[in-house]
């Protein structure tokens, strides 16, 4: 954060923001425990609209409203144009609101924001736009909570480039507010569930499906006693909320022209169109939550009123590409890890378009049974997914909140950042039921280091001299095919497995018996042996793991309760 | 560390005959790792910095983590009650509460209006172990419960922020007294009076107060300093002064008498307030030099351009000046070579006149030398015929050709060469048609 406002911790005042493209929201923390703050529209998330009226400007849902009446006056969906050329931005969602033009290579709109009558349209570069949205948030926020915010952390999809960053913290800046920090959104989500009283810190990878309006980013996450490493990420700019209200649209405007043949189509006239999305985006948030939704706009086209139902299994039905296209997503950016949906613990839920209960059951579906689904359809005690960036913002910068800029920078430096994680397992062998040699994980893969890692593990039932054998492992994937298939498709191959998984999705069940796949230990190297004598009947044995910074590991290993114990010193 | 995880299936059983030193042996060695970037999230990635920045090792971060807060803790317990108590304030009468210093019942006095809620209450748990009555029972004095309810008190009033407003309006223990002229001559003026303003600070409305600041403010932070504080917006209120309290026993007309006669005396006191201020204010701005000094420089700013002005018109008469001098001086000097000239002329021509003179005696002398070109004496009639035609050839030659011929015949002494000198002379001016042939009568023959 070089070069930018910076304000003395003990007069800072700190919030979290997600700036989204479609909407944003504001959260703080009471008592280290994250609340999202509402505006004084009662809104927690706020649409990253802005609109001018006769020199007044209009913020969230009131400027989404004279996207009806006032399109040519209103910003929407900026927040991607920042530091971007005009070559390089997608304008597809600004053709019903004001359209971003090329000024000199910077991204510019053109809009009246002055009171007087005749007074000439100005030019307003996309950085402006976002440093007068940003005021309008931090203002909200600073009357919240009575007190002038200055500081904030503020998530960021995980591909936002320097120059991205660069000029988010300068429109950031221009509108009075210091950025202590830029998270990715991900890692918000992730921190936003870990940080619950109840939450364990535990050693898990996490899938992060951040489904909002304009784009799906999914990441996996290494989560290491609460270290979050990212291991893959993928972007995909069709599936999304959008996507959604236009097949909601689509399918409405057809219901109408049946019904009402001579008049025109709706979708042809500007504003036709823009009362069709509006009331399509409340459907379908209406469909996350009831059976059944109505849609009823008033002159939608040729002064005809129109209403009219949906039930949530049409909408499912339409809607399937785009689902089907968003569990592709997740199965690519698992696969790009090298991971399999059984190596995933968690999926969190992120984004408005989360709430979708027909994405988390797909979900489900996906992976196995163990693997938590976060999402409010699947999972009573999930958090709202539109809150959770900002709530994992908001604790950040809670943590942060007292760290000098200085500090802060130092922290966050690649210096520091930077570290070597393991890339195989390691554990102690161990025996199962059938008696047969298994590897139990201490330090599991893709563990930053240094990592220090303590497990129990029980000693033979009599007790006596017990051998603890270090070695490497790491997992496969174990197809096992079902036993009499004379018909079925014999190639299908390990490889195949996540397509014939996904296929599995929408067919029927019981047309085909699926194949049962598990994640496998297997033990490579072995590192150490080390004997702990006369352990006691039923008594524990006590394995710790150190990896160093320099790859060199310290083995220990006791009885549990007992004193001494037996170490060794690998180097790297 | 959170707990360690306990795994149910046992380990192996150690062979037969398994021997090592130290019962450990090391095999192999860690297959690798992959440089990945940790996300610089949350309270675990927070501490891997803290010791990654401080080369720290786990039991050592643990250690001065814990060491850190066991301090903090230390800190709390007994940074703001030291204060020892006066034995005069531990005899005073809980009745006249209102002469009460609050603060320093609890032992705040140096915190005072900046003191959290978070301190008054643990100020006043403090107190209240030492001061309960029943304490003081067990100790064999009954009774003695008279600082107790100062105590109580002193937290009723400043755990009610209605009341403690009040308070602090007239605390007068927190206020800094102006400085005076001798200690100005002395210390620093911006300390002094800053101290002042920092205190007179808390009873503003609105903030951030801007600060007096120093010698080196900009114009625009000092005149916004004096326009704050010229138009200050106090919350301080006088109803902690007032004398008589209206109760419920007091007859409705009786009440309203009252609260008139406070309502008066508060404002009367809050008008008092405000010309205070309003006196400190101007007080420090006659001794603020550096408004003298941002006077100056307007006025040089705006006597700049007068000035300039003049001496351009200063110079302009002085070059015209000059240039009016340098004329009469050339055209005296002018003057004065044209009359020396004409002096110069008038005795050149004078010469000129001599010369010519001279030479025509010489002409005259030569005929004469030559004997008028007789033998013997020569007759008047010879003489007057010679001299008539010297005299006319000397009428038609120019003063140089007189001086020439002057010049060949001088030093001559034989007629005949004088006579053929005459008589080219004669000769040429004949060629040259300046004399006629037959007017020479002498020098012809």
């Amino acid at each position: 954060m070089s070069g930018a406002k910076s304000v003395a911790p003990e007069n800072r005042t700190v919030i979290g923001l997600t700036f989204g493209n479609s909407n944003s929201s504001i959260a703080y923390t009471v008592d280290d425990k994250a609340e999202v703050i509402a505006n004084e529209d009662g809104d927690r998330q706020i649409p990253t609209i802005l609109s001018y009226v006769d020199g007044d400007e209009y913020y969230g849902q009131q400027a989404k409203a004279f996207l009806i009446r006032n399109p040519n006056n209103t910003v929407a969906y900026f927040r991607d144009f920042l530091g971007k050329d005009f070559e390089h931005i997608d304008p597809t969602h600004n053709h019903a609101s004001a359209h971003p033009k090329d000024v000199d290579g910077a991204v510019s709109f053109t809009i009246k924001d002055k009171a007087e009558e005749d007074a000439e349209p100005s030019t307003v570069s996309v950085s402006e736009v976002a440093t007068r949205y940003l005021r309008r948030l931090v203002g909200s926020a600073s009357d919240y909570l009575g007190k002038k915010v200055t500081s904030a952390v503020i998530t960021v999809p995980t591909n936002f480039n320097d120059k991205q960053k660069a000029a988010l913290l300068a429109a950031a800046n221009a509108a009075d507010l210091e950025v202590l920090q830029l998270i990715s959104e991900p890692v918000a989500a992730a921190l936003a569930y870990d940080a619950r009283p109840e939450a364990q810190v535990e050693d898990k990878i996490v899938v992060v499906a951040e489904l909002g309006g304009t784009r799906s980013d999914v990441a996996v996450i290494a989560s290491r006693q609460g270290m979050y490493t990212v291991l893959a990420t993928a972007h995909d700019y069709e599936f999304n909320g959008v996507a959604l209200d236009k097949i909601l649209m689509d399918h409405f405007a057809k219901e109408f022209l049946k019904r009402n043949p001579s008049a025109k189509d709706p979708r042809e006239n500007a504003r036709g169109l823009a009362k069709l999305k509006f009331e399509a985006e409340a459907t379908k948030r209406a469909l996350s939550i009831g059976a059944n939704a109505s849609f009823s706009v008033e002159s939608l086209s040729d002064g005809i009123d129109f209403a009219s139902t949906i039930n949530r299994l049409r909408y499912e039905t339409l809607s399937r590409t785009v689902f089907e296209g968003i569990n592709r997503l997740v199965e690519s950016v698992i696969k790009k890890a090298g991971l399999d949906v059984l190596d995933v613990d968690e999926v969190i839920l992120s984004g408005g378009t989360a709430h979708t209960p027909r994405i988390a059951s797909n979900f489900s579906n996906i992976f196995p049974q163990t693997t938590r689904i976060l999402a409010p359809s699947t999972n009573p005690y999930a958090i709202n997914p539109s809150e959770l960036g900002a709530r994992g913002a908001a604790l950040q910068a809670s943590l942060i909140q007292d760290y000098e800029a200085d500090d802060i920078d130092q922290s966050t430096h690649a210096a520091v950042t930077t570290v070597a994680h393991t890339s195989n397992a390691i554990g102690v062998v161990s025996l199962n039921a059938a008696g047969e040699e298994i590897f139990v994980p201490v330090v599991p893969a893709e563990t930053a280091v240094p990592a220090k890692r303590t497990v129990h593990v029980a000693a033979p039932k009599d007790g006596g001299d017990v051998l603890v054998k270090f070695v490497e492992g790491n997992t496969h994937i174990k197809v096992t095919k079902p036993e009499p298939k004379p018909k079925e498709d014999k190639t299908a191959k390990v490889e195949d497995a996540a397509d014939s998984d996904e296929e599995s999705d929408f067919s029927d069940d019981d047309e085909e018996e699926e194949e049962k796949r598990e994640k496998v230990w297997k033990i490579g190297n072995t590192l150490a042996e080390a004997a702990i004598r006369n352990v006691k009947k039923g008594g524990k044995v006590e394995v710790t793991v150190q990896v160093n910074a320099d790859l060199s590991v310290i083995l220990t290993t006791r009885e549990v309760g007992a004193q001494g114990g037996v170490r060794g010193q690998l180097n790297a | 560390m959170a707990t360690p995880i306990v795994v149910p299936t046992p380990l192996l059983a150690l062979p037969e005959g398994w021997t090592a030193e130290k019962d450990i042996k090391t095999v192999g060695k860690l297959s690798g790792a992959t440089q990945r970037t940790l996300e610089p999230v949350g309270p675990y990635f927070l501490a891997h910095a803290r010791r990654a920045r401080h080369k720290r090792t786990f039991s050592e971060d643990d250690r001065i983590q814990a060491q850190e807060r066991a301090k903090k803790v230390e800190n709390d317990e007994d940074s703001e009650i030291s204060e020892p108590e006066d034995p005069m304030m531990l005899a005073r009468d809980a009745k006249d509460w209102k002469q009460q210093d609050h603060y320093k019942v609890l032992g705040l006095s140096k915190y005072r209006w900046k003191a959290t809620e978070e301190q008054i209450k643990r100020a006043h748990r403090k107190k209240v172990l030492k001061h309960h009555p029943d304490k003081k029972a067990a100790a064999g004095r009954t009774d003695d419960d008279n600082f107790f309810k100062c105590i109580q008190k002193a937290t009723e009033v400043l755990l009610d922020p209605i009341k403690r407003r009040q308070f602090d309006s007239v605390d007068e223990e927190a206020d800094v007294e102006p400085p005076t002229k001798k200690q100005l001559q002395k210390g620093n003026f911006y300390k002094l009076w800053g101290n002042v303003f920092k205190s007179e600070a808390r009873f503003s409305k609105i903030h951030p107060v801007p600060m007096l600041g120093d010698d080196k403010s900009t114009r625009e932070e000092v005149e916004n300093f004096y326009n704050f504080w010229y138009s200050f917006d106090s919350w301080r209120s006088f109803e902690y002064l007032d004398e008589d309290v209206p109760d419920d026993n007091e007859n409705r007309d009786q009440k309203r008498h009252t609260e008139r006669k406070n309502a008066n005396a508060r404002k009367k006191k809050k008008a008092e307030d405000n010309a205070r201020l309003r006196k400190l204010l101007d007080d420090c701005s006659a001794g603020d030099e550096r408004i003298k000094r941002f006077r100056q420089e307007a006025n040089a700013a705006k006597n700049k351009k007068r000035l300039e002005r003049e001496a351009a018109e200063k110079k302009a008469a002085e070059d015209a000046k000059a240039a009016k001098e340098a004329a009469e001086k050339a055209a005296k000097e002018a003057e004065e070579k044209a009359k020396a000239d004409r002096e110069a002329n008038k005795k050149a021509k004078e010469a000129a006149k001599n010369a010519v003179k001279k030479n025509k005696r010489v002409l005259r002398g030569s005929v004469k030398d030559a004997n008028y070109f007789a033998e013997g004496d020569a007759s008047p009639a010879t003489i007057d015929a010679v001299l008539g035609d010297v005299e006319l050839i000397q009428g038609k030659i120019e003063p140089e050709e007189i001086a020439a011929l002057a010049s060949k015949l001088n030093g001559l002494k034989v007629a005949d060469e004088i006579k053929s000198v005459w008589k080219a002379e004669a000769e040429r001016l004949i060629g040259a048609g300046k004399i006629k042939e037959g007017e020479i009568k002498a020098f012809t023959a």
